[in-house]
């Protein structure tokens, strides 16, 4: 697929509802007309200013905070590297404004995503620590690099762009700047990255085994997060013409932290709230500035007082009570494609000589499985026989300690789980793992999002197509906007099913769909099954439920002891004396 | 060479309170499986309880050192009632940015009441040190090498070797088995949270003749025993204590060879470091999630 196509696929779903937009865009230019024409006294325009600027950097917070779960502790550090490239370079090197800033932006976003990168494959804590480290760093080094920075004694006589060196023409440069970017951080979350960002945020292994790549995804929200840090603190920069080191320490960026929870991070609405309502409040609570300290303390303690009781922040709560209920489809959904029996080479999926210890535990050990195409094959064994842990392998969670996997004939062996969901695997978890905090229409979207998912290259609607007809497949089609955790057990089984089917596989993976289902639920999976397979899709399937096994699977592979005893046909196989002896015990 | 065994000394006697804070770390890690981001705060509430009750109030230093660590053992206490209890159903992120919410209010409030002149803590001894050979061995470091090797023994001790120990010992390991068991789930992270203060509290205490008494010691010494927490192998007690004398060691010679401001950068780097190369450290080994 080409660079450009992939973009207009990513950035596919900036453009949703006619009214939404309309609103949005007249309150902007009503916003923008007001900050340059109302006249105000210079104190008030200040803090129009500081809340405007701070607000972008806000937003950054949101992307990376909101959007994919990540932590960020140093974003007055980003704040500073947009600054003090518009204050030095306008200053002392006599660089046009509008370079200064968008090279700003650049130095923000490279130092975001390097940091990114040597810490996002690890978990959250790391993240903190070092953005706090990269943070206290910054500022030693604008203190120290008195050649560069000028050290403490800060920057001054910062300049701005010609056309906007007029005090109230900047301020309507800053609102409006603020409106684009809040424009786009709230389209963000309907786009493709977006949603990989939630997806990432609600559950890292399904968003893997739905062809994301997580870790980029990561990078990407955190770098974002970053280049708003340096636009917003770029325009504060020419805003107020000076810039020192303390005006970008530690307790700044909690600061920018606590306007973006006090707000709420799921969306830039809370943003504005949460920094407005933290810019405007330490003015009228002036008189405790008096006491060093006690202003930041406050701050410390709001901050547990958020977490604690109001987790979604102002907007949050005020967006909770006016959730709109889905809408009923207003045509009904197409009938769903899969890949058919003679897609491809006989062999769909192969694993020769797999093995996979556990210290000195031998999990797997030199299993070798054939999964013809366009078959129900079945993996079979005791609990404890190592057949999930060879689903795990198969579909990338775990590196196996030796041997190879080839899907679809080309060698996966060394690809990372989303790699091989974009090679042609598709699975669903023994622990249902679904993106929860969104809809089941949603959900299921981003599997079909699938890269090389041949069946939704025309666009966006294509691809809510393509989800609405899986969702309709596993008979959920008319509640396809509730929230998934609405839905009842065996109801979020089949919304996996529908995820994994959506994102069109070679090879489906079933990890014991049967599990906890109640007999009813049963009967239906198994038809499911049956439809499935009746339009020729391969489907590997582990379960314990022999009658579930029995009906719809052609071939049988039974492990034990993580070795494979047996293989073929099903009723030879589970006529095989050591087959019964593993299940129910030697005679 | 006798520079070398000087900054050497120096270097194990500055690890050896990174490892303590680290082992506080850890210690809260392993029971809640979240970083607790006011650890050091801890070590610089002890520090400030000490100057009050021992220079302020001119109490004996003994009396003042064992108000301070009840002063902690509170501390403890309520944090994890009002910082941690609430969230413990929640995802780490909302629990560890309660914790930073909780430093920066631990800072400040002591901002607020004692204002931004850093202060001076007496060391224990009233002799300075002993001249070992070439070698000058200060009294104060000399304690918190001998308080480290002590506590880090009787942890050994009690975690191996008491039921409390054990019990605290299959908290951490799988809370929900461990209540199956019997076990007061709720009363062991308490005991955790309460035993990590100290654990903190003894080394702000230790460290505080040796830095100033100041609002951001708690953070630096925070910033290097997460550091060598990572050093060490994340969630591994080996491996804080000997990540911590690492880091301290490494940051002392960085500073007489290299470069005095830029001290503090040294911990940074090496953490950059270990995060790019050797992610689980020189002891860890995380278990994938299982899927």
């Amino acid at each position: 697929m080409s660079a450009a196509r992939a973009a207009a696929r990513a950035a596919s779903g900036l453009f949703g509802s006619v009214v939404g937009h309309g609103l949005y865009a007249i309150l902007a230019i009503t916003a923008v007309g007001c900050a340059a024409t109302v006249k105000t006294d210079g104190y008030f325009a200040n803090i129009l200013m500081q809340a405007a600027t701070y607000a972008i950097a806000v937003f950054g917070l949101s992307v990376v905070l909101g959007l994919c779960g990540q932590i960020n502790l140093a974003q007055a550090a980003f704040f500073a590297l947009g600054a003090y490239a518009v204050g030095l370079g306008t200053a002392d090197y006599h660089i046009p404004f509008w370079i200064c800033l968008a090279a700003g932006m650049a130095i923000a976003f490279a130092s975001g995503g390097l940091l990114g990168l040597s810490t996002l494959r690890l978990g959250g804590h790391y993240l903190a620590m070092v953005t706090i480290s990269f943070q206290q760093i910054l500022t030693v080094v604008l203190l120290n690099a008195v050649w560069l920075t000028h050290g403490p004694d800060g920057v001054s006589s910062i300049k701005r762009p010609d056309l906007f060196a007029q005090g109230q023409a900047y301020l309507a440069l800053a609102v409006a700047v603020l409106a684009i970017t809040g424009y786009v951080v709230w389209r963000l979350a309907n786009t493709r990255l977006g949603r990989a960002m939630r997806a990432v945020r609600d559950n890292e292994i399904a968003a893997s085994a739905a062809g994301i790549d997580v870790y980029r995804t990561k990078v990407a929200a955190f770098a974002i997060c970053a280049a708003l840090g340096g636009l917003g603190g770029g325009l504060f920069a020419g805003g107020f013409a000076y810039v020192s080191p303390d005006q970008f320490a530690f307790s700044d960026s909690i600061v920018f932290l606590t306007m973006a929870l006090l707000g709420g991070v799921a969306s830039p609405v809370g943003s504005v709230i949460g920094t407005g309502l933290l810019i405007l409040i330490p003015e009228w609570l002036r008189f405790l500035k008096s006491v060093p300290g006690l202003y930041l303390a406050i701050y410390g303690l709001a901050v547990i007082f958020i977490v604690v009781f109001m987790s979604d922040g102002i907007w949050g709560f005020i967006a909770g009570m006016f959730r709109r209920p889905a809408t009923a489809p207003a045509r009904p959904a197409r009938s769903l494609v899969l890949k058919p029996a003679d897609s491809g080479a006989p062999i769909a999926l192969e694993v020769r000589r797999l093995a996979k210890y556990f210290g000195g535990l031998k999990a797997v050990d030199g299993v070798d499985l054939t999964v013809r195409r366009g078959g129900v094959h079945a993996l079979i064994g005791p609990n404890g026989s190592g057949k999930t842990t060879m689903l795990n392998v198969v579909s990338g969670l775990y590196r196996p300690t030796a041997g190879r996997i080839l899907v679809d004939g080309v060698d996966a062996t060394a690809l990372s789980a989303h790699r091989r969901t974009i090679a042609g695997l598709g699975r669903t978890f023994q622990n249902i793992r679904l993106f929860r905090s969104m809809t089941a229409l949603e959900n299921v979207v981003i599997g079909a999002e699938r890269d090389g998912n041949t069946q939704v290259e025309d666009g966006h609607a294509a691809t809510v197509e393509r989800a609405r007809a899986a969702l309709e497949f596993v008979g959920l089609g008319d509640r396809y906007g509730d929230l998934v955790t609405s839905f009842s057990y065996g109801h979020q089984r089949l919304i996996e099913i529908a995820r994994a089917l959506a994102g069109n596989p070679t090879v489906l993976l079933l990890d014991e769909p049967a599990a906890g289902l109640n007999s009813s639920e049963k009967k239906f999976l198994h038809d499911l099954l049956d439809k499935i397979a009746a339009q020729g899709l391969t489907i590997l399937i582990i379960d314990h439920d022999m009658t579930l096994v029995a009906g719809v699977a052609r071939h049988l592979t039974v492990l034990n002891f993580g070795r494979r005893i047996a293989d073929g046909d099903t009723v030879d196989v589970l006529r095989q004396p050591d087959v019964v002896a593993a299940y129910l015990g030697a005679q | 060479m006798d520079l070398v065994l000087q900054l050497l000394f120096t270097g194990l006697g500055i690890g050896a309170i990174y490892a303590l804070v680290a082992l506080g770390f850890v210690l809260i890690f392993r029971a809640t499986n979240v970083v607790n981001f006011a650890q050091g705060e801890f070590s610089m509430v002890a520090a400030y309880l000490m100057v009050v009750f021992a220079v302020d109030l001119g109490w004996p230093y003994w009396l003042s050192f064992l108000l301070a660590i009840g002063g902690m053992a509170l501390l403890g206490a309520i944090f994890n009632l009002g910082v941690y209890y609430p969230l413990r159903n929640r995802t780490f992120l909302p629990v560890i940015i309660s914790t930073i919410g909780a430093s920066i209010f631990l800072a400040n409030t002591v901002l607020a009441l004692y204002g931004p002149q850093p202060q001076v803590l007496p060391g224990w001894f009233d002799t300075p040190g002993v001249q070992f050979g070439p070698v000058y061995l200060d009294s104060q470091y000399l304690l918190i090498i001998a308080v480290t090797i002590a506590l880090v023994a009787f942890q050994y001790w009690f975690f191996e070797h008491t039921l409390l120990g054990k019990k605290l010992q299959a908290t951490s390991q799988d809370k929900e088995m461990a209540a199956l068991l019997g076990i007061p789930v709720a009363r062991m992270i308490m005991i955790t949270f309460v035993y990590s203060a100290v654990l903190g509290g003894i080394a702000g205490i230790l460290v505080a003749p040796i830095l100033f008494v100041s609002i951001q010691m708690g953070s630096t010494i925070a910033l290097k025993a997460f550091a060598a927490t990572i050093i060490g192998g994340f969630g591994d007690v080996a491996g804080a204590i000997i990540g911590g004398l690492a880091l301290g060691v490494i940051e002392t010679f960085g500073a007489a060879y290299i470069s005095v401001p830029y001290k503090d950068a040294f911990a940074f780097l090496v953490l950059i470091l270990f995060l790019a190369f050797r992610p689980r450290g020189l002891f860890g080994e995380r278990v994938a999630e299982k899927a």
